[in-house]
């Protein structure tokens, strides 16, 4: 093709008040969602029902309200959905509406994708970043599969912990894996260049 | 198959003093290099049963005794990757503020008036051509606390979400000949000479007579890694 290179848009940040535009439902705003918090579309669906849960952090330690998470994943056969019928593998919250700033996002947990431990991939915006970041979520209790996943062990050894997501079983019996993301800090998590 | 990696050259930095948000909200430490897997190279899948009637049409979708007040702008553009091919079915969102500078955001306390007949949030699909077109009011401008006399310039969010999730893009488009640009922060960020291609152009050719005037607005998304014909 024998045609000029064309630059990418640039990004700009997706400012304070995103809400009612990519995620007015959680918000209470009267238009619909195009993804929200439930990952499941049909409980028919087959997969270990999870919750992934966290909350975002600043430099200063202090929790972000006004971030929002997109989460992209596979099924429990690993396998990326390419039509809505019973799991959407999308995700999208703001931080804005629980207690403490934190997300929650009810789905199932992904197989391992050609080679990979199970993973969710994470894309990050708020106010004050010009640019969304891109992060990826693995399972504590996948520690053999971890070993072996090529972009976990792409990482310094000191840092790939920033990337596992927490066990916990809830009192009321539910499997959550808990996963904070830091902006910056000695935990700073660690971000991709995707 | 892999695709082109952010450029950076292009795109702002995580750090920019002059917008005070990205000092305590920038990853400090660099970007770790991740070679594409399937993972990266899909992206959520969406029917055009999303969409509903009207859903990129901000002058009709929120009406409840009358037409929003302001000037009636047409938004329309191409959304393409870095060869100048078209992306279908692109997933466009936008956000914005009314014609008096106010967003319906709760969180908004500017002490201007909120529209009740005027939401500002729409979204629609690119068509077969990449082509996406929305009927809206021009926005106002409104201040903000980065520092004194801080004034964001009339702009447009937009969201897009095309085939992949390293393809996402969330931006701001502006228009053309606002003073206001050459004070504003977050538009600085991205390097001076890349800033031109947020400055949507005012086109008779999107405009539609007697109606509203019309503003052209291409989008370029990151492509396909392979090596194009170079002259930059």
């Amino acid at each position: 093709m024998n045609q000029e290179k064309l630059y990418q848009t640039p990004s700009q940040t997706v400012g304070p008040y995103f809400a009612y535009g990519l995620t007015p439902e959680q918000y209470l705003y009267n238009f619909p969602s195009i993804a929200d918090g439930n990952m499941i579309i049909n409980e028919a669906v087959k997969g270990e029902r999870i919750t992934i849960a966290g909350q975002v952090y600043d430099g200063n330690g202090q929790l972000i309200p006004d971030a929002m998470i997109e989460l992209w994943q596979a099924d429990a056969e690993g396998n990326y959905a390419k039509d809505l019928s019973l799991f959407h593998g999308f995700g999208r919250l703001g931080t804005g509406t629980l207690k403490d700033s934190k997300f929650e996002f009810s789905t199932i947990k992904p197989g391992p994708v050609g080679g990979q431990a199970p993973h969710i991939n994470v894309i990050l915006f708020m106010r004050g970043q010009l640019t969304h970041t891109y992060t990826r979520l693995y399972f504590s209790d996948e520690t053999e599969a971890n070993d072996s996943d090529p972009v976990l062990q792409s990482v310094e050894e000191n840092r790939r912990n920033t990337l596992l997501a927490t066990k916990t079983i809830r009192p009321d019996g539910v499997t959550c894996y808990v996963f904070n993301i830091y902006m910056q800090g000695p935990d700073e998590t660690v971000f991709f260049d995707v | 198959m892999n695709q082109n990696k952010r450029d950076w050259e292009v795109q702002p930095p995580f750090l920019y003093p002059e917008y005070k948000s990205t000092v305590l909200r920038a990853p400090s430490r660099p970007l770790v290099p991740l070679k594409h897997t399937l993972s990266e190279l899909t992206g959520p899948v969406y029917g055009h049963d999303l969409i509903r009637p009207y859903d990129n049409d901000l002058t009709l979708n929120a009406r409840v005794n009358g037409a929003p007040l302001g000037e009636r702008i047409i938004v329309a553009g191409k959304v393409t990757d870095e060869l100048g091919r078209p992306i279908p079915n692109t997933l466009v969102e936008l956000w914005q503020a009314n014609a008096a500078g106010r967003y319906v955001h709760k969180v908004d306390q500017h002490d201007a008036p909120l529209d009740p007949n005027f939401f500002g949030g729409g979204r629609c699909l690119t068509d077969s051509e990449g082509n996406y077109k929305f009927y809206t009011i021009k926005p106002g401008a409104y201040p903000w606390g980065n520092h004194p006399q801080a004034w964001r310039p009339n702009h447009i969010h937009f969201s897009l979400f095309g085939n992949q999730i390293t393809s996402r893009l969330v931006t701001q488009m502006y228009f053309p000949g606002d003073p206001l640009l050459d004070y504003d922060p977050v538009f600085k960020g991205v390097p001076e000479k890349y800033r031109h291609l947020l400055i949507s152009q005012f086109d008779l050719g999107v405009t539609e007579q007697d109606f509203a005037i019309g503003f052209r607005f291409d989008m370029v998304l990151r492509g396909d890694n392979e090596t194009p014909f170079e002259n930059r």
